[in-house]
């Protein structure tokens, strides 16, 4: 608990932006010693059950209001005119005819809103509409207010825009090349590339050298999007006081909050941010869009309520989804498996913006060397600009790829030296309480028993390479990291806060800045509260994610809320829990310390029998101290990152593990591949409520096969193929497979309760565990996702011509993936 | 009364209503614009993602793709209606019992259509199940505790 504290008061002066060098280096990566014993608070009596979310019965009810059920009198509805150019000039815009049109009450341009901004302050280059030039198909260039939707759509038709079309930028080659435009002009890097990273860490060279053989493949992962059910809307309202109050489907109502200031020039002060509930995020509503800047602006300007929703095929357009990644492994391994050293270098297809793109293209290294023992390791990133709508964070943000990549070569190395490709993992995976060789600290760790769960329940080393053909078995695992250490901006305050107040009815309410968006954030706060008070979990009332009301907390990105939020709603209950515990004492004739606060009661923990209602307890405490509240904030502790450039991505104050198997049937006829079983464990550090973590990690395994078996985002010439939710395919309810999870609880020291993230982690190991029961089921290696009848069939066909031609089989590769 | 309007004579939730409307309007724009019963969601208003999915005279529709006027003379049934006074729907218990809401967005939809799928088949395989959710998405859940509640519920019914 004093541990725990310590944590929550410290403050990190060596927080850093993204891409910036720290201001004095850290040189110790300091490791926490292994507690001696579990810490597990005694007399949970919240914490661990599966207790209905809290947030549950306004979901059935339909009562719960989105952003797009809220509804002000003399609201006016946005659409906007959107590109029909990957990349053109902009020669003319005239909007005179739209705004003549009976019902119009405003047309917006870009030149209106000239401020550039980008959700990392290093890298801003998106303004609310576009000025000058086009750099996707569908990127906002002119926005129509009009009394209706109807009317707003008809006046779209009527704004006159000229282009120059330009040659557009399609692929990662593309955006290697040289000798086409550059989509943003006053870049100074060569082509179009937007970012480069190199690292390097422990002695490669010697490590290459010193192997017994080596491995390297190349691997591509194809593009996706989240697609939410929930179309993105905001709603905002600026009232005459000039003050502007937005509500919103976003992810991230503080970043929204900063960056709003700044492009509509007025203090944070005067602008109010409501993060409704969300109807999906998966990271597709962490960025800031045009559609909720131009809200605002046009509110201002008519002092009217300004709604937009966008419809299916805009959210395609508004993306910031997986990106494509093309990359090139080397390993190299001693005959018993041991790695010596690792080579990765990524090629990543950013879309027309930067977004999150810094930090995507670190991402795609920096978690690497936390799943196994990777001793040196060379990362090299390149990020390109291409005229697609811009990608970013998707759940798992930069990792999938890689870990794809590295799961599905590290099962070929396992089949080649004949090793058993799950005890193979176990002996070389990460210890708990060690470093890694990019200074990364990792403190609680079930990657071990991750693995042999999915093993023994699962069957892999029984079945693997034993079952008919067709029918096959994979394995995979990988980390996860539990919040970024780093907030996106340079500044050495909390990166979450939260305020507890109890009264004499007995309730206790909650205020955080932290957003929900389906994972269950509201539950998770009201959980830690309960249990830390003593509350039946009901008493309690949660108020989340308003700038006006609720202490800032950075958002729901990175799998950061349970940690970090739930320890700033921890040490606030525990702050009033102490006033409790001060008029309580005298009262039961026990010393303050021996308080124990469970199931409405306050009670003598040596005698528990000896007790009193918990409302008198407030009811005496209100009138000792006066009105009762506790705040808490939490910050990550320092000396968790390295001291290079690019350290600041990759920290986190805990890592999350997962092993997962699955079994698969494939159709060598018609190139399908079903996926029959999964099998995943997870280590979470503490199951704050197993129900929740259960649902978390199922979502994952959907998420994960939808990446694996189907979905993508593909172009025909300029043009998404298909930006709608019939051909964009995903999994639906007859597709699924079995799921079978299995919860690792490691009790991290750091974590409320011992709790870690779930909801990003358990998606990683499920799409490199299915390409590797692929290859056990049909013996070939394919090293692009998704695996669709196609793939699957040109990949065996591949297998026939060179085994008729004498070869050995090869790995199939994507269609034209020419390494650069 | 003015042109591109008429008024539409509807049963929803169990209640007579008269609304004046657009002609041109959805059945989905009906109930969350005219009648503010926003508990009906959208997703795609292209018959895709069957989000807004609501009982028409019992049998499951896609609001999105029926107009009003389509409609008129029919007893609809949205998620607002399906408790039974204070009481939620045995669906609904079950859904929070389970755990199957995450982030809720397409839950309506999927009350209805099972609620659709218990009356004509009270005791329902898993299959069965999934074979009629299978035209509404989640992209939250995997449909495993969707599938699970409804399996619930139908046990909850059974005497």
């Amino acid at each position: 608990m004093d541990d725990l504290r310590r944590v929550s008061t410290a403050t990190n002066p060596d927080s850093e932006a993204y891409g910036f060098t720290p201001d004095r280096p850290v040189t110790t990566i300091a490791i926490p010693a292994p507690p001696t014993r579990p810490e597990k608070p005694e007399g949970l009596s919240v914490v661990g059950k599966s207790l209905p979310k809290v947030d549950a019965y306004v979901k059935v009810t339909g009562s719960l209001k989105y952003a797009d059920d809220i509804v002000l009198a003399r609201t006016v509805f946005g659409r906007m005119v959107r590109s029909p150019h990957a990349h053109a000039r902009i020669e003319r815009v005239n909007v005179e005819r739209a705004r003549a049109l009976p019902g119009v009450v405003a047309v917006v341009t870009g030149d209106e809103i000239p401020v550039l901004y980008g959700h990392l302050p290093s890298s801003p280059d998106e303004t609310a509409l576009a000025i000058d030039k086009v750099r996707y198909v569908g990127e906002p260039v002119v926005a129509v207010i009009a009394e209706d939707e109807l009317t707003a759509e008809e006046a779209l038709e009527l704004v006159e825009v000229e282009y120059e079309p330009l040659d557009s930028v399609m692929s990662i080659e593309d955006g290697l090349r040289d000798d086409l435009n550059k989509i943003h002009e006053d870049s100074r890097k060569r082509a179009n590339i937007h970012k480069e990273v190199h690292l390097e860490f422990g002695p490669v060279a010697e490590g290459f050298a010193g192997a017994d053989r080596i491995f390297e493949d190349e691997y591509f992962f194809d593009g996706n999007t989240h697609a939410p059910l929930e179309q993105h809307s905001v709603l905002a309202n600026c009232e005459l006081d000039g003050k502007i109050t937005i509500w919103s489907s976003t992810q991230n109502p503080h970043y929204l909050h900063r960056v709003m200031a700044s492009v509509l020039g007025m203090p944070a002060s005067r602008l109010r941010i409501v993060a409704c509930p969300v109807g999906g995020g998966f990271g597709a509503k962490t960025d800031v869009f045009n559609h909720e800047v131009v809200a605002a602006y046009a509110s201002r300007k008519l002092g009217r309520p300004v709604k937009f929703t966008l419809t299916r095929e805009e959210v395609f357009y508004a993306h910031r989804g997986r990106h494509p990644v093309l990359m090139k492994l080397r390993t190299g391994v001693l005959r018993d498996g041991t790695i010596t050293a690792v080579k990765l270098d990524t090629w990543l297809d950013g879309g027309a913006f930067s977004s999150y793109g810094v930090a995507s293209t670190y991402y795609t290294g920096a978690l690497l060397p936390v799943t196994y023992k990777i001793p040196a390791f060379t990362f090299n990133g390149v990020r390109v600009f291409t005229n697609k709508p811009p990608c970013g964070p998707k759940r798992g943000h930069g990792t999938p790829q890689p870990r794809f990549a590295f799961e599905c070569q590290l099962d070929k190395i396992a089949d080649e030296l004949g090793l058993d490709a799950a005890e193979y993992r176990r002996r070389i995976a990460v210890e708990p309480y060690s470093t890694t060789a990019n200074q990364l600290r990792i403190t609680s760790c079930g990657l071990d028993q991750c693995i042999e769960a999915v093993n023994t329940r699962g069957g892999y080393s029984a079945k693997h390479g034993k079952l008919p053909y067709g029918k096959g078995i994979g394995i995979a695992a990988s980390a996860y990291i539990t919040g970024a250490g780093m907030p996106i901006y340079r500044n050495a305050m909390p990166h979450s806060g939260a305020i507890v107040k109890v009264d004499r009815s007995g309730g206790v309410t909650v205020f955080c800045g932290v957003s929900d968006c389906g994972q269950g954030s509201t539950h998770m706060l009201a959980t830690v509260v309960a249990e830390a008070l003593g509350v039946d979990i009901m008493d309690v009332q949660v108020f989340m994610a308003d700038t006006d009301l609720t202490p800032v907390d950075l958002g729901s990105y990175s799998s950061r809320v349970t940690f970090m939020a739930g320890n700033a709603a921890r040490y606030a209950a525990e702050s009033v829990r102490e006033k409790l515990a001060a008029v309580a004492g005298p009262k039961l004739g026990i010393p303050p310390e021996r308080c124990g606060f469970a199931r409405r009661r306050v009670f003598d923990r040596d005698d528990p029998g000896h007790g009193l209602p918990l409302l008198e307890v407030f009811q005496l405490a209100e009138a000792h101290y006066g009105t009762l509240a506790g705040v808490g904030s939490y910050t990550p502790p320092e000396g968790i990152k390295g001291d290079f450039k690019g350290a600041g991505v990759g920290p986190s104050p805990a890592y999350t593990y997962s092993a997962c198997v699955a079994e698969v049937d494939v159709d060598a006829e018609t190139g399908e591949v079903r996926v029959e079983r999964i099998v995943l464990a997870h280590d979470c550090g503490r199951a704050l409520n197993p129900a929740v973590v259960e649902g978390q990690i199922e979502g994952s395994v959907y998420m994960a096969l939808g990446e694996i078996l189907m979905e993508r985002s593909e172009y025909r010439g300029d043009l998404h193929k298909y930006p709608n939710l019939l051909e964009y395919k995903t999994l639906m309810s007859v597709d699924m497979p079995v799921i079978e999870t299995i919860i690792i609880e490691t009790d991290d020291i750091e974590g409320p309760y011992g709790a870690k993230e779930v909801g990003q982690g358990a998606l990683l190991p499920v799409i490199p565990a299915v390409a590797n029961a692929v290859a056990d089921a049909v013996g070939v290696r394919i090293n692009a996702n998704p695996l669709t009848p196609w793939a699957v069939l040109k990949a065996l066909e591949e297998k026939r011509t060179a085994s008729k031609a004498g070869h050995a089989s090869g790995a199939a590769s994507r269609e034209g993936a020419e390494l650069p | 009364m003015q042109p591109g309007k008429r008024v539409l004579h509807l049963k929803v939730n169990g209640e007579a209503v008269d609304v004046l409307t657009e002609t041109r309007k959805t059945l989905l724009e009906v109930l969350r614009e005219d009648l503010n019963l926003t508990g009906t969601k959208h997703g795609c208003e292209l018959g895709e993602c069957g989000t807004c999915t609501v009982l028409v005279d019992g049998e499951p529709v896609l609001s999105c793709l029926m107009l009003g006027a389509e409609a008129e003379g029919s007893e609809i049934l949205s998620v607002e209606g399906m408790a039974r006074g204070s009481e939620p729907h045995p669906l609904q218990q079950a859904f929070v019992a389970t755990g199957a809401a995450q982030c809720g967005y397409c839950i309506p939809g999927m009350l209805l259509t099972a609620k659709a799928l218990l009356e004509h088949n009270p005791h329902p395989s898993r299959e069965d199940i999934r074979e009629a959710l299978s035209g509404n998405l989640c992209r939250c859940t995997g449909y495993t505790k969707i599938i699970d509640a409804v399996e619930m519920a139908a046990r909850a019914e059974t005497p």
